[in-house]
């Protein structure tokens, strides 16, 4: 066979390779140690040394073009191959991905993450203390002594065999300000959050146990304005809108000027609804500066040194901010609550 | 506190309506919690007047009246006793309708037809007289501010009723004992409305016997002032006028007596409780005396009292009477048989009748005063005023009044200062002078000043209404009350910036919660208070500290531990469908030690409960029940972050499975616990099976470990398997523990990643696979080294657990 007819036949068997052991058979008949081209090339010898020089020519350029085909169609088959891979492993994205389910934070640590964040920034020190308190603590050292009605203001519940020693869930936050003072120099400027208790039955605004935060600023010239701009300040971060503050006198033992403060309903702005009772404000604090008897028990000089407190309900807090509209929810613990706010 | 809104208005002419009254009195810090109109909706009820009254034909208790309904005379048939001819009563016409769903129709009575009903005040929503009609006179009128022609014939009975009057209820705060009183309400409404107050007119009642009953004051600090006043023939059985039961009612207080209801109406009017004893059932005369050890008193509600020596009596010769300030005796009560009327107005100590109510829990009406504070001038006046209403309904004699008054133990009349400097340095702002000053006169306080500028002094001398004011403080409130909160301008308080901590030994709190939020979990947060069955189930040694007055028997101890509420949180979740939970709480847990403050341990854990699948179901993954090792993973997830190295081992605890469980002890201290719930206490609680939890110490977590760099190898790791043979009850923890401690800091990594038991293995053994990897810090370690260092850890495993390779 000449070698025209030889590279034509190679070419198209080239071509007609299905995959790659086809063309590797194809490779070995031509190029192999006993294929045709090696074999022409072998039959060289044989030649006149005057033919010799123009048939090497012819013969090697052949096996160079068939080589090359070779490899060309090679990759093409690799590329095909590789398309049909990628087919294969095609996935549906549309399916969930693997993953732990994630879980939730509880709405009132939420909204108490918020109001420590809020008042961190500002500088203010985050204390807490315990919730079984004595009443020095509790009632005494805030300016209610033994008998004093506003102690019918709390329902508090005592503990047995406590009574002695008067022991007793903590009605407030406010006993952690006295064990702040009684350790600290002014200025002081903290907030105190945590659990408080009080003999309430459950019911959608009343709960015998739930979160307080309170705050206290002593320093040299604190001032009512100072109380008052703090609170709207407040008011207006956590709710992230402006509503309206309006403070209206009250009365605590602990603080004197006391006030009580209404904010402007998050829901109606004002307008009136259901979640407000149709007055267009919310109670949500009682504030005032302290009273020197308490800055003097905590043996602050009242003279030099006044302050302001303030305490509210983070539940309540919780429950403007997520417009739950029954307390009792949040003690319930329901997952498919709880995970409402993830 | 509740009143009559008319009443007020009589005092005081304010104009606003009630709901801008309510708003006035919410801003001057009497917050009002609600209002409530006097009487039920009623339609077609009329001013009437009966012309003519004769006996009913057929019957013997009713009569046949002629009224005039100013629309001309109509015959109605009626049963009341006290019908007579020339009184106005009210009509319901035919068609009206009244309170309770009764419609008033024309009926036929034996006969005699009837066009509508002759009115009781029970029918009228008015209370529950039905013991005969209402009769509209012109006292009432008078009282109410009626005008004469709203009682002409025909008129709507609901003006000529003064109806449209609203019962306001005050929440008031303790240091406004001034307001429980008409008198108290009308003098801070008139300030705030700069209106004049006009209260009844009030002047000696001269005697007209000389008849008096004895009164000594032996505790005169319980008792600084008491007057005593006897009242002879009285009659106890004519009830007291219309128009001050309606106030009464209005009020919130029922009508009882007219001897009681004078009484109640001066604690109402002028916020003065008294009382009245039946002279004829005192013996000799009136000691006021501390209580003697076991005396007791049957008291006027029923009630056997057995009082002790703090608390203060009234007794006569034969024994207590009365606590003081909180309530009458039975023996001497009144009634309507009484004739002879001893009146007490006193002034009591509010501590000694804080004390005194506290300890019986009798709540009283007078005691609420008391506590609170009543003037200290005020009793002379209240006395004339009872005696006068009494004499003018029940008829009788008075007789002078017995006064024993310690002036010594009486409130003094302070003067208190305010420093012009000191208050504008606690408001924040200058207030004017003269502002100030039109307060105090306001406030009839009565200011004096003294020097200039920003070192004048008002010298004030509070009232005796305002025992409340007892210091500078007490004075910047009014002036700002008065003043007005809203005025006061807002600011921020200026401070140096001192920077913050931020502590590197220091787990950041909320780190456990967002891990454990990351691991799945959802945060719970459950009552302190746990229900002590569930205690004694769940940890039958222990003594968890009792609360005395429960908000329920379920909510009774202290919880220990987080897990009883992690339970019930559970529970919860199951009763509402779900099959996969994942619960947290970080909280304080409470334990009787005694050597901490107040004999209690108070330390925050953080605990969780695992029940269900592993994960969601899904369609990457089975549906495998969560097990240990996931909530151990969980645990050690958290121990991670902090804290000193834990080991987990195994414990005996009452609540948990024996081979499921084990505690966490770091240093050798049990700082947590975790595994499944004992199959027997899963019984109990009625929980399905396979419930896991945890719990630990959240103070264990730190300090945090040191974070420092050390130089990483340059040269190559080399990883050796080894398949050992040990005993089945050989903890797995211990060959690591052995490897590491023979071979030292040159493992680098050690992997168990199998355990076999079963074919090919003795009943008593399993095969433990592990992956050892040794790195030098220095050098490229050659084959024969490893070989000699592995040899070195097997003979340790082979002599200290009788490891073999398999």
């Amino acid at each position: 066979m000449n070698i025209e007819t030889i590279e034509s036949a190679a070419l198209a068997a080239i071509a007609a390779a299905a995959h790659e052991r086809a063309l590797d058979d194809v490779r070995v008949r031509l190029l192999g140690k006993k294929g045709e081209i090696t074999t022409l090339l072998k039959s060289l010898g044989k030649m006149s040394a005057a033919e010799r020089p123009a048939a090497g020519a012819r013969i090697n350029a052949a096996k160079n073009n068939l080589q090359a085909a070779i490899e060309h169609r090679r990759q093409a088959l690799g590329r095909e191959q590789l398309q049909r891979d990628l087919a294969e492993q095609a996935v549906d994205v549309s399916l969930p991905g693997r993953q732990r389910a994630g879980g939730s934070l509880h709405p009132i640590t939420q909204t108490l993450r918020r109001i420590e964040r809020i008042f961190a920034a500002a500088g203010y020190g985050v204390e807490s203390g315990p919730e079984i308190e004595d009443d020095y603590h509790n009632f005494e050292a805030l300016n209610i002594p033994a008998h004093h009605p506003a102690r019918a203001m709390h329902d508090t519940l005592y503990l047995q065999g406590g009574l002695q020693k008067g022991l007793l869930l903590r009605t407030h936050t406010s006993p952690v300000q006295v064990r702040v003072m009684e350790k600290t120099r002014p200025p002081i400027r903290i907030i105190c959050p945590g659990r408080v208790y009080r003999k309430d039955d459950p019911d959608a605004s009343h709960s015998p146990m739930f979160h307080q935060v309170e705050g206290l600023v002593v320093d040299e010239g604190i001032a009512f304005a100072d109380l008052k701009g703090t609170v709207v300040d407040f008011v207006h971060k956590f709710f992230e809108k402006d509503l309206g503050v309006r403070f209206r006198p009250s009365y605590f033992p602990f603080t004197e000027p006391s006030a009580e403060v209404d904010v402007q309903c998050v829901h109606c702005f004002g307008q009136g609804c259901r979640a407000c009772g149709h007055t267009g404000w919310s109670e949500v604090m009682g504030c005032g500066m302290v009273h020197p008897n308490v800055l003097t028990m905590a043996g602050v000089d009242a003279e030099r040194f006044t302050g302001f407190a303030f305490g509210f309900g983070v539940d309540r807090f919780a429950t403007l901010f997520f417009e739950i509209d029954d307390m009792r929810l949040l003690f319930e613990n329901e997952q498919r609550f709880l995970k409402q706010f993830a | 506190m509740k009143f009559s809104e008319r009443w007020l208005k009589q005092w005081v002419p304010v104009a606003a309506s009630t709901e801008k009254l309510c708003e006035q009195l919410t801003n001057a810090g009497l917050e009002t919690d609600g209002t409530s109109p006097v009487a039920p909706s009623s339609t077609g009820v009329v001013v009437a007047e009966v012309v003519g009254a004769k006996p009913h034909p057929n019957a013997t208790h009713l009569s046949v009246c002629q009224v005039n309904a100013g629309t001309g005379v109509i015959d109605v048939v009626c049963g009341a006793p006290n019908v007579r001819q020339g009184m106005k009563a009210v009509l319901a016409t035919v068609g009206a309708q009244l309170p309770n769903d009764v419609q008033t129709r024309r009926v036929e009575l034996r006969g005699v037809a009837s066009e509508g009903i002759l009115c009781s005040a029970e029918e009228l929503g008015l209370g529950n007289d039905a013991s005969g009609i209402l009769e509209l006179d012109a006292e009432f009128a008078a009282a109410f501010g009626v005008a004469s022609a709203a009682l002409r014939p025909g008129a709507d009975a609901h003006v000529a009723l003064a109806l449209d009057d609203v019962t306001i209820e005050l929440d008031l705060t303790p240091n406004r004992g001034d307001c429980l009183g008409l008198r108290g309400l009308a003098r801070e409404v008139g300030l705030q409305n700069r209106l004049p107050v006009t209260g009844p007119a009030i002047g000696p009642v001269p005697p007209a016997t000389d008849t008096v009953f004895p009164v000594r004051v032996d505790s005169p600090a319980g008792c600084p002032r008491y007057l005593g006043r006897v009242i002879k023939g009285v009659d106890g059985s004519r009830p007291a006028p219309l128009w001050l039961r309606e106030r009464l009612r209005r009020s919130g207080l029922r009508s009882i007596d007219p001897i009681v209801d004078v009484t109640n109406y001066v604690l109402l009017e002028l916020g003065q409780p008294m009382h009245a004893f039946d002279c004829d059932a005192l013996n000799g005369r009136i000691v006021v005396r501390n209580a003697r050890p076991g005396e007791e008193l049957a008291m006027l509600d029923g009630s056997r009292v057995t009082v002790d020596e703090s608390t203060l009596l009234i007794t006569d010769l034969s024994g207590p009477v009365a606590i003081a300030g909180v309530m009458g005796g039975e023996r001497s009560g009144v009634g309507a048989a009484t004739r002879n009327v001893f009146l007490e107005c006193a002034f009591f100590s509010p501590l000694t009748v804080a004390a005194t109510a506290r300890r019986h829990a009798m709540h009283t009406d007078a005691a609420h005063r008391y506590e609170r504070g009543v003037d200290y001038s005020l009793q002379a006046a209240a006395m004339e005023r009872a005696t006068a209403l009494l004499l003018a309904i029940g008829g009788g004699r008075a007789g002078p009044v017995v006064e024993a008054v310690s002036a010594a133990h009486l409130p003094a009349q302070r003067k208190v200062a305010l420093r012009k400097a000191r208050l504008a340095r606690l408001v924040g702002e200058v207030i004017p002078d003269a502002d100030v000053e039109r307060i105090f006169e306001r406030l009839e306080l009565a200011p004096v000043t003294e020097g200039t500028g920003d070192a004048k002094v008002w010298t004030t001398t509070p009232p005796s209404h305002r025992f409340d004011i007892e210091r500078e403080e007490d004075l910047v409130e009014e002036v700002l009350r008065i003043h007005g909160y809203n005025a006061v301008p807002s600011r921020v308080p200026a401070t140096e910036l001192a920077l913050g901590r931020a502590s590197a030994g220091e787990l950041a709190p909320v780190r456990v919660a967002d891990l454990l939020v990351d691991l799945g979990y959802s945060e719970a947060v459950t009552y302190s208070f746990i229900d002590p069955k569930l205690a004694d189930v769940l940890q039958p040694q222990s003594d968890p500290l009792r609360v005395l007055n429960p908000v329920s028997s379920e909510h009774a101890v202290m919880r220990t531990h987080l897990l009883p509420g992690l339970i019930g949180a559970l529970r919860t979740n199951l009763s509402r469908q779900a099959d996969r939970v994942r619960l947290f709480e970080t909280g304080q847990c409470f334990a009787s030690r005694s050597d901490e403050p107040n004999g209690i341990e108070q330390t925050v854990w953080c605990g969780g409960i695992l029940y269900g699948p592993r994960e969601a179901e899904s369609w990457a993954h089975g549906a495998t029940a969560v097990d240990f090792f996931d909530v151990k993973g969980d645990v050690e997830r958290i121990l991670a972050l902090g804290g000193p190295a834990a080991e987990f081992v195994r414990a005996e605890d009452p609540a948990l499975h024996p081979g499921q469980s084990a505690a966490v002890r770091m240093n050798g201290r049990s700082v947590g616990r975790l595994g499944r719930l004992h199959p027997e206490v899963e019984a109990a609680l009625d929980l399905p099976s396979g419930v896991f939890m945890f719990e630990l110490r959240m103070d264990a977590l730190s300090p945090l470990r040191p974070r420092r760099h050390t130089t990483l190898s340059r040269y190559p790791a080399v990883r050796r398997d080894l398949a050992l043979v040990v005993d089945r009850q050989i903890a797995a923890a211990h060959i690591e523990a052995i490897v590491r401690r023979v071979l030292g800091d040159i493992v680098t990594d050690f992997r168990l990643f199998d355990i076999y038991v079963g074919e090919g293995m003795e009943p008593n053994e399993k095969s433990v696979a592990v992956g050892v990897t040794l790195q030098h810090p220095e050098r490229t370690l050659q084959d024969a080294e490893v070989g000699q260092h592995l040899d070195q850890a097997l003979a340790a495993l082979a002599a200290e657990l009788g490891a073999r390779l398999r």
